[in-house]
């Protein structure tokens, strides 16, 4: 199965910690699941700052700063996973190294039906 | 004729001992909740139908699985020709084929009760999913069952079961049991639920009946059954803790159904062969030298089911097992617990030093038993006003009948302030 593993974390908090991880400590980790072949995709996300909002509501295309959401933790990065299971996803996202900081939302993808 | 009769109850008995396992098993081999459940209802129509003619098989077990599976795979194999095509019916991890007469002889068996239990307690699953699913799929009963143990209604039951059948099939949640690194987390998870289950059968958290005993025999039949499948040192800790709480229950309410403290309890209601069968568990356990903190609660409850009168508990040995408790699980309930037996060993003045110590940073601030507690201290020190605000303040936490009426009625004990707010008390907890 594909699941999803979104990297939630307090911005402000996620590179200030003691147990923070550093960017070399991620991409290693990357790099490693990648070639495991447990990892289809993934990346880091700039600040919520940089963010920008889209709808379509009729004709009308809006855009808007920033997601609505009042939330205290943000979206941080994703990974997009190979696994047999969701205990396998579970176990893949709890070495995930913003998980000392933040939280891992593992989501099973749904194909969609044609 | 009697032969007939003879079948039938033995078919009862089958059911009895081997229903939920063969279940376990056509789970495994069916992948899909739904499919087993029916397969089983199919198999023991099928049963019925030819051992009264046949003659028993020399394997019931064997039998029902292989039966289960056959008519299993022929419905869906006539849904497939009605709608010319079979897909998506395995939704839980596939498991290899195998021959489900060899594989019900084999150990495989009591890995599927595992697996059962393990994906019924899954943490992916809310607590009051895991608990619905555990006594549905487990324990058997029947949903309507499992609502009236949960005080709910049978259609939210249903649609709490269907949910979790939902997301163990969206999400992944496999049929298994999980390997030696991740047992111990788990394990402890599934213990959760089981106590859960004990304790809502021993201390409904609402309503106005204080126990629900049919909960807790079903969590002590699952501690059984799990400490056959995985003798752990906690399970068996657990199952002891259990039997020991179980044995008061009868003395834990008068017959009006208010609570009696364990102090006030006619000690010769206690059920003498469940303290005899948990004393000799913790024993054992202890002596094994691996425990954790159920066992540590349980030679707890044992100190108490020593004692023959209130005034023979060895409250000295309660608080060091207290001790080791807290390094355990460090809890500011454990201390709370912890400064009441000190106020039992040392005096009420000992244990409000104590309990102060353990609601330093006001964890206890909203948990009714730490202001019964210091009330009691402070009634016994002769404090009676600040005994009068802390059974007030505690009052106003409970939600259960009894416990407020308890508490309505120590208040009273005390010298009356104005015996007119005590009496719009009262009323305010009949309400």
């Amino acid at each position: 199965m594909k699941y999803v593993c979104l990297v939630y974390a307090d911005e402000y908090r996620l590179h200030s910690q003691p147990e923070s991880p550093e960017d070399a400590e991620c991409m290693a980790f990357s790099e490693t699941q990648k070639a495991a072949g447990r990892v289809v995709g993934g990346e880091a996300l700039e600040p919520i700052a940089t963010a920008t909002t889209v709808r379509v509501r009729g004709d009308e295309v809006s855009v808007s700063d920033g997601p609505f959401a009042e939330t205290k933790e943000q979206l941080a990065g994703f990974y997009l996973i190979e696994a047999r299971d969701l205990n396998e996803a579970i176990r893949f996202a709890s070495k995930i190294p913003p998980a000392r900081v933040g939280s891992i939302e593992v989501r099973p993808v749904r194909s969609l039906e044609p | 004729m009697d032969n007939r009769r003879d079948i039938h109850t033995a078919l009862e008995a089958v059911y009895e001992t081997h229903s939920r396992r063969v279940l376990a098993t056509l789970i495994r081999l069916l992948g899909d909740f739904d499919q087993a459940e029916e397969a089983l209802q199919d198999a023991f129509a099928a049963a019925v139908d030819q051992w009264p003619r046949k003659g028993m098989p020399d394997n019931p077990r064997a039998w029902l699985v292989s039966a289960g599976r056959f008519k299993a795979i022929d419905r869906l194999r006539r849904a497939s020709r009605q709608d010319q095509l079979l897909t998506g019916h395995t939704v839980i991890a596939p498991v290899p084929e195998r021959e489900p007469a060899e594989a019900a002889e084999t150990g495989d068996v009591d890995d599927d009760q595992l697996r059962l239990i393990f994906i019924c307690c899954h943490p992916a699953l809310t607590l009051d999913a895991r608990v619905a699913l555990t006594l549905r799929e487990v324990c058997g009963l029947t949903t309507e069952q499992v609502a009236s143990a949960c005080l709910a209604r049978p259609a939210t039951i249903a649609q709490r079961i269907v949910r979790a059948k939902r997301k163990i099939r969206d999400a992944g949640i496999p049929y298994e049991v999980p390997d030696r690194s991740e047992l111990p987390a788990r394990l402890e998870g599934v213990l959760r639920v089981v106590y859960l289950v004990f304790n809502e059968g021993y201390s409904a958290s609402s309503g106005d009946h204080l126990t629900r005993p049919d909960l807790s025999r079903e969590a002590i039949r699952l501690g059984r059954l799990l400490e056959e499948l995985l003798p752990d040192p906690e399970v068996r800790g657990l199952l002891a803790l259990m039997l020991l709480q179980e044995s008061r229950r009868h003395a834990r309410t008068d017959s009006a159904g208010e609570l009696v403290r364990l102090e006030d309890q006619d000690r010769e209601l206690w059920d003498r062969n469940l303290i005899t069968e948990g004393i000799e568990r913790v024993n054992r356990i202890i002596r094994a030298g691996r425990f954790g903190s159920y066992t540590i609660q349980a030679a707890i409850a044992a100190v108490h089911a020593r004692a023959k009168r209130p005034i023979d508990t060895d409250w000295q040995e309660i608080v060091s097992l207290y001790d080791i408790l807290l390094r355990l699980e460090p809890s500011p309930v454990v201390a709370l617990n912890r400064a009441v037996a000190v106020a039992m060993a040392r005096g009420p003045e000992a244990g409000l030093v104590e309990l102060d110590q353990a609601d330093e940073n006001g964890q206890l601030d909203d948990y009714y038993l730490s202001h019964a507690a210091r009330a009691d201290f402070c009634q016994r020190l002769g404090r009676i006003g600040d005994a009068r605000q802390a059974y007030k303040r505690a009052l106003s936490l409970t939600r259960q009948g009894p416990e407020q009426r308890f508490l309505a009625g120590r208040l009273k004990s005390l010298a009356p302030e104005d015996e007119k707010s005590c009496r719009n008390l009262e009323r305010d907890v009949e309400k």
